[in-house]
This record gives structure tokens, C-alpha cells and sequence, in this order.
């Protein structure tokens, strides 16, 4: 299996054309973070706008190696045993319950209470061992046998206290258990992490990953994704809502589109019939583009010029 | 697309050579530009070297830009820096003398035959230092003139890239040392011997020697134009960021109220840069740990999945509250100055703060929150100015319009800043305000931008207030400036 991963990763090329298949344009830049970090095992931290599909990224990589993919979303308040472990307390609980006539039992026998605490100690790992710890994402994707691709999504989103806890994991592929001791990974898995940059990463942090920076896409790329992403669009239509998009982008908006959002519009403008961008309905389906009432106003006023601009960019004069 | 290197790179560890001094001399450039880099990361940057191999410029860019650089800021840096250094490579398409793979080695060895070798190439370069170090050596000097009469660029550019190895360029730190380095390196090349062969030409004084020495001239000439261009490019490379640096530390401790205009701008960014830091730290929701208090109800409430029987413990808590601020600004003469640069912080927090208000006074005192929020920063200061700055300072007035508008918007979680010399020119002081003002907010918080020697003297009152803040500090710094409000926003009295 693992022998496979590497030949799947084994060059920059392969994986930009496997992580094709897959439905995932990737740029240069991108196939060179994943090939990295599979020859010097560090986890990639993701940055860029929303909708650039970093998420979609660490899916695709998972679909393409063929490992399942463990999905940590991050919150305020998240801690380890949400992310890590957790002692199945009610499974312990109900043990004991079961086990104490046993427990009598074995407990009759002693005379004084130092002897029942000596016999006791020897038990005393029983209810902390594995069958009673409910593994959470970090700890899961440490045991797959066959490896696994780990998405921490949204890590800025964490506490500073946690992603001082990711720390262990991220460089050595380990954690710490108190009452176990220390779980290494069996197949170190492939790591992403995400983030918004809703704030600042600290830098132990990100000395240990690779960062990858996702931007906008530039015309070129960004028609490569519709054509994958949606099938029956008309090549000119394709052209057109390319530029429309990209001259966007240049405006000063609050929310710039994402890929993502040229991706629903595109599915909107197939589904509407549309083989040519009409301002009326530009107009009509910016709100697709468009997620605040004042950007939709903004645009509203250049929206004649820009589609004609459009429209002459994919070589069609009116 | 690598391929013997490729093969290292599979376990690359223990075979791995130590930091090669072309892949060092780069990450040392990158530094200085301000991109900043552990010894950790390049000894990652050295591993993926040898992972992606040499041939491939993009590819080597991309990942050493993916371990390196780790800031969107910071890759654009980076980015331009690997261009600029990788400049000098246009001169000398073919050897790509920064970055020496074996098979250019091989090529050196053609054309130039003074490689020694080395993969790192420092080898060849400490071999050759001995011959051309003495700058007489009869070989070197033949070399040199037949390289500039066949107008050798590869040939040249190498030779030049290893003197300037050896006369320490990347110590450069100034622009004037330019014409220095540049007659160190030529000499370090052998060009005294070339001089003394075109003197020697001339005094022979017939056609053939003639046109010798006219075509080594103009080869002289030549060489004397790249090594200076050669230079000044090593100069941005290695000094620009150093300067830099070393003037933003020297701008965060010079006094405010003497800053030169057009050290302005550079001042905002760095107000700027350190305000946004402070609020990514502080800006979220802040909670603190009492560690020992259980919080019983919320415990029970986490258990009940097995009939409350406390596996789990919850703590109390205590929220920190976001500082709620007014700050009084005095804006007449002096104090003018300090006061642009606190708004700019505070505006610059705001994320971090859960309400601000401004009021500026000189004589009288009026709300400027308003024109701070609709304007930039710099207009809002130039407009305030306009209004209420440059008169003589009343601070007595000021107090008592602050006591008759806005007393009551003061509760027992706002932190005042008052922020002015306390010289109100003989009026009224009007401690009793500023002793109302104490009892009723959190803090109070007085910044005085002159020295602490100069308090009391004339016709300051500030022992007068004194009595009456938390804290009383001196402040014409960004230093200071920053101390205070990261007290501030911590939470500590």
C-alpha cells in the first residue's frame, strides 16, 4: 500500500494529473506543497480566502491516494476530548456495576483493607486501557493501518492553547495519553491544516508545516476548473463568465467571489439555458456572486460595461 | 524534473550534506530582506533541496517559498528576493553559478577548467582563492586577459562570483562602499597584471600591441560595469533589509514630538503593524481559569450522561472584559504630534477594545469619535486640527466641558487616557474634576509626552493631577506607547 503512495506522489507531474482526474485543478505551486510534504512528512497549512478550496483539496488528495479522510473541524472551545479521546465513562461505569460481584468475590478473600488495596491496585489499569478510550479524530487517524489523510479545517478558528496541542502531533506524529502513554502513528498520515486568517498562526506552529498560500485563480486556471466542475457548459459562456469574474475581482468589493461562487453561477447560468451573458440577467443571478446587498449595488453600476467587456474578451463584439 | 538528486532525497537525513553554501548564502539574503527563517526551516529547505533537485527554477522556488516564507507578506518578499538573486544568473545563462549542479560543474570545467569539482562548489572556490588571492599569478592573469578579450561571460561572472566570495561581499553594508567592493573584487580576479599588460602594451607602441590594448580596455571597461552592477545588487540583496530594520528599531525609540515628516508614513506603518498585532492577541473573547473553584451546576450538567457522577469537572470561569476606553487628547502645540499617533493606536485596536471615545481640546474640548470613524485616520487628524488645535491649552476648560457633557457616559468600567503636557498656562487647574474622574472609572491613565524632569517646572501642573491617576508615565514613544496599551489590554491596574 504504501508502495503505491509513492508512486502516486512520486512526482510533481503525477500528482497534478492524478489530482486532475479526481476533479481538482491544481496549480504548480499546490502539487509541489503535496509532493513536499509526502518526501519530508510535515503537514501543510492551508491559507487563503474562503471558496478557494483548500477544504476541497485535502479531499481530493484523500480520493486520489485512496485513504480515508478524517475530518476535524475546529471551534472555539475545541479541546482534546473532543479532538483526541475520551474515556467511554458510561462503559466504564456500567462494568463496574456488572463486575462487582465479582469484585466481592475476589475482595472476600482478603482479611485487612491493605491486602484488598494490593489485590486492587493490580486491576487498577482495567477500566483505562484501550476497550474503554473512544478515540476522536486525532487519535482515529493515528490508527489507521493503511494511513490517512487528517484535514484540520478552520484551525484559526481553535484556541491558542490548542494548536499548542497540535504541536506534538504535527512533528512527530504522536500524542501523549496520560494514563496509556504515548500512541505513535502507524502510517504517519497525510496532514492538512486550514485556515481563514481569521488571526495570526503562532510561529511553532507554522515552522512545522509547509505553508501554502491559495489565492484567486488567474483566468486560465479558473476556466480549467469550470470545464471539470461543470460538464455541459458552452465553451463561450465559459469564456465570458470567466472574465465577468475576474473583472470583478478588481473592483472594490467587501467579499471578493471565490471559485466557489464562480462554480454555483455557472451552474446557474447552465440550468437558465444561458450561451451568452445578457446584463439582464447578470443581474438577476449576481446575488449568487455577490453576498452583500452594498457589493451588489457596487457592481450594479459597472454591470453594462463589464459584460460588454465579457462578451468582447471571449471575442464577441456586439 | 530531478533525477539523480531525487534519489538522495528518499532518506535524506543521514546522507544529507551539510548546508550548502549557495543554498546558506541565499536563506542569508532572505533574511536580511525580512523574511524570517529558524535554522530549523533551513535545515527543512536544505532537505527539500535535495528532495526537488536544482534543474527545476519554478519547483525550487515554490518549495523553498513553501517552507521559508510564511506569511502572504512574506512570500511576496521572498518571491522578489529569489528573483533578485537569481538575476546575476541572467548574465551567465548557461553555468547557473548560484546553484551548482553536477552536470554544470561539468560544464565549468570546459570552459572555465579552474572548477575543483565540489558539488557545493565551495571546494573549486577555496582551491582557486589560492592561486588568484596572490593577483599575480602568471596563469590567472593570462586567463583573465583572454577571458575579457573573448568577452567570456560565463567565464567572467564565475571568476567574479568567487572573488566575491572570498573578499567577504555579502558583508556589504552601505551604499558608498560600492566603488570599494568593486575595486576588491576585480583586483581579487587578477586585474592589477591585466593593468600592468596594457601599460607594458602601450609602451611597446606598434599596431599589433595597440589593438591589444585597446580590446583589453574595453574589456576592463566592461568587467568594471558588471562588477559594480554585480555589487549593487548584493548590496539590496544583503543591506537593504538590514537598514531597514535597524532604522524601524531606531524610529520605535526616537521621541515622537521631533519625528521628521517624512519619517510620518514609515511611522504609521509601524504603529500600525504593532496596534494590529496587539489586536489579534487581545481582540477575541478572552476567559480566565479559576483553578480550584468547581463551577457545581455546570459540572453536574456535563455528567448527566452517567447519572452525574463527576467524571468530568467543569471550572468556574471569569470573562475579561475588552477595555472600554475615552481618552482625552490634548492636541495644542507640542503634545500634537503624540496625540495623531495614540488615535492611530487606539483606532488600529479597535477590535480589541469594546468601545472607544475621543474628545480633543485645547482651550475648549469637543467629541471627535465621530470623524474618526468616518474618515482615514491621517484626514480625521488634519480636520481635527483644523477645528480645536494650535490654540493655548486650557486644561481647567477642557475638564470642566468633559465634567458638563460626558460624566455620565464614565462608568466603573472605563479606562480614561488623558494624554497632554498638563501646562495650562496659569488657569485653573480644576483638580477636582480629575479627582471625580478618578473615583468614578476604572483607571485612569495619564501619558505625558515631556520628560519626568521637566514635570512641575513652569506652568505644569502635572504633580498637581498626579495624585489622582493609576498610572502616570511618560510617553513620546512607540515604545511606550505599545508598553502601556499591552498593560492596558491585559487587564492588570
Amino acid at each position: 500500500m504504501t508502495g503505491n503512495v509513492d508512486v502516486l506522489l512520486g512526482s510533481i507531474d503525477a500528482i497534478e494529473n492524478g489530482l486532475g482526474q479526481f476533479g481538482y485543478i491544481a496549480n504548480r505551486q499546490i502539487s509541489t506543497a503535496v509532493y513536499l510534504s509526502h518526501h519530508l512528512q510535515k503537514p501543510i497549512l492551508v491559507e487563503g480566502p474562503a471558496g478557494v478550496g483548500k477544504t476541497e483539496l485535502a479531499k481530493s488528495v484523500a480520493a486520489y491516494v485512496g485513504m480515508p479522510l478524517i475530518r476535524m473541524q475546529c471551534y472555539e472551545g475545541l479541546d482534546e476530548s473532543k479532538a483526541l479521546y475520551e474515556w467511554k465513562y458510561g462503559k466504564q461505569l456500567l462494568y463496574t456495576q456488572i463486575l462487582k460481584d465479582k469484585l466481592g468475590q475476589l475482595f472476600g478473600l482478603t482479611e485487612t483493607i491493605e491486602a484488598a488495596l494490593e489485590k486492587l491496585h493490580g486491576f487498577s489499569d482495567v477500566f483505562f486501557s484501550h476497550h474503554f478510550l473512544e478515540p476522536r479524530p486525532l487519535l482515529r487517524a493515528l490508527q489507521q493501518e493503511k494511513g490517512a489523510v487528517l484535514l484540520i479545517d478552520e484551525i484559526d478558528k481553535s484556541d491558542q492553547e490548542f494548536e499548542a496541542f497540535l504541536l506534538e502531533i504535527l512533528s512527530d506524529y504522536q500524542v501523549t495519553i496520560p494514563e496509556i502513554g504515548v500512541v505513535e502513528a502507524i502510517t504517519p498520515p497525510i496532514v492538512f491544516l486550514t485556515s481563514n486568517s481569521m488571526r495570526d498562526l503562532g510561529d511553532a506552529l507554522k515552522r512545522r508545516c509547509l505553508h501554502l498560500h491559495i489565492g484567486f485563480p488567474d483566468a486560465k486556471l479558473e476556466a480549467r476548473i469550470i470545464d471539470t466542475r461543470v460538464p455541459g457548459i458552452d465553451e463561450k459562456l465559459r469564456k465570458q463568465l470567466v472574465s465577468f469574474v475576474q473583472q470583478l475581482r478588481a473592483l472594490e468589493l467587501k467579499k471578493l467571489p471565490s471559485v466557489s461562487e464562480t462554480i454555483d453561477w455557472a451552474r446557474v447560468l447552465v440550468l437558465l439555458h444561458a450561451n451568452m451573458l445578457q446584463s439582464d440577467m447578470v443581474r438577476d443571478t449576481l446575488n449568487v456572486l455577490l453576498k452583500f446587498e452594498s457589493d451588489i449595488e457596487a457592481a450594479g453600476k459597472q454591470l453594462d460595461s463589464m459584460t460588454h467587456k465579457a462578451r468582447q474578451e471571449a471575442g464577441f463584439a456586439d | 524534473m530531478p533525477t539523480d538528486m531525487q534519489v538522495h532525497g528518499i532518506a535524506p537525513v543521514q546522507t544529507g550534506p551539510t548546508i550548502s553554501e549557495p543554498l546558506r548564502r541565499f536563506l542569508t539574503a532572505a533574511r536580511s530582506a525580512g523574511v524570517r527563517i529558524s535554522s530549523a526551516e533551513s535545515i527543512d529547505a536544505m532537505r527539500a533541496v535535495e528532495v526537488v533537485g536544482f534543474s527545476d527554477r519554478t519547483v525550487l522556488r515554490d518549495s523553498l517559498s513553501l517552507l521559508v516564507a510564511k506569511s502572504v507578506e512574506e512570500k511576496q518578499i521572498f518571491e522578489d528576493c529569489f528573483e533578485l538573486y537569481f538575476q546575476r544568473n541572467d548574465f551567465t545563462k548557461p553555468n547557473e553559478p548560484g546553484w551548482r549542479t553536477p552536470q554544470a560543474d561539468d560544464e565549468d570545467d570546459e570552459d572555465g577548467g579552474n572548477q575543483g569539482g565540489g558539488p557545493g562548489g565551495t571546494g573549486g572556490a577555496q582551491g582557486m582563492g589560492g592561486g588568484q588571492g596572490m593577483g599575480g599569478g602568471k596563469a590567472a592573469a593570462d586567463r583573465l586577459a583572454q577571458m575579457l578579450l573573448a568577452d567570456d561571460r560565463a567565464g567572467l561572472a564565475q571568476a567574479m562570483e568567487q572573488a566575491a566570495e572570498q573578499i567577504g561581499l555579502n558583508k556589504i553594508s552601505f551604499f558608498t562602499q560600492t566603488n570599494l567592493y568593486t575595486r576588491r573584487i576585480m583586483e581579487r580576479m587578477g586585474i592589477r597584471p591585466v593593468e600592468r599588460e596594457i601599460e607594458a602594451l602601450r609602451r611597446a607602441n606598434n599596431d599589433a600591441s595597440n589593438s591589444r590594448a585597446d580590446a583589453l580596455e574595453t574589456g576592463r571597461e566592461r568587467l568594471r560595469d558588471r562588477v559594480r552592477d554585480f555589487v549593487e545588487r548584493n548590496l539590496l540583496l544583503f543591506a537593504k533589509g538590514e537598514n531597514e530594520k535597524f532604522r524601524e528599531e531606531l524610529l520605535k525609540s526616537s521621541k515622537l514630538t521631533n519625528m521628521e515628516r517624512r519619517d510620518m508614513d514609515r511611522m504609521r506603518v509601524i504603529v500600525r503593524a504593532i496596534a494590529k498585532k496587539l489586536a489579534e492577541k487581545y481582540g477575541r473573547n478572552r476567559k480566565k481559569k479559576n483553578r480550584g473553584q468547581l463551577d457545581t451546576r455546570k459540572t453536574i450538567r456535563r455528567n448527566m450522561a452517567w447519572e452525574s457522577i463527576p467524571f468530568i469537572t467543569v471550572w468556574k470561569q471569569k470573562k475579561i472584559d475588552k477595555p472600554k476606553v475615552m481618552v482625552l487628547c490634548d492636541v495644542s502645540g507640542s503634545v500634537a504630534a503624540m496625540a495623531q499617533f495614540l488615535l492611530l493606536f487606539l483606532y488600529t485596536l479597535n477590535e480589541a477594545l469594546s468601545n472607544i471615545r475621543s474628545f480633543a481640546f485645547a482651550g475648549n474640548l469637543i467629541e471627535v469619535s465621530e470623524i474618526l470613524e468616518r474618515k482615514p485616520i491621517e484626514e480625521a487628524i488634519s480636520e481635527i486640527m483644523m477645528t480645536v488645535g494650535f490654540g493655548s491649552s486650557n486644561y481647567g476648560n477642557a475638564l470642566l466641558d468633559f465634567e458638563e457633557g460626558y460624566f455620565s457616559a464614565v462608568d466603573s468600567k472605563t479606562t480614561v487616557i488623558i494624554l497632554g503636557d498638563a501646562r495650562g498656562n496659569y488657569n485653573d487647574p480644576r483638580t477636582d474634576i480629575v479627582q471625580r474622574l478618578s473615583e468614578r472609572a476604572k483607571r485612569l491613565i495619564w501619558l505625558n509626552p515631556e520628560y519626568r524632569s521637566s514635570w512641575g517646572t513652569g506652568d505644569s501642573d502635572m504633580f498637581r493631577y498626579g495624585p489622582y491617576c493609576h498610572i502616570l508615565t511618560v510617553c513620546n514613544t512607540i515604545r511606550h506607547l505599545e508598553n502601556i496599551v499591552t498593560d492596558m489590554l491585559k487587564g492588570s491596574r
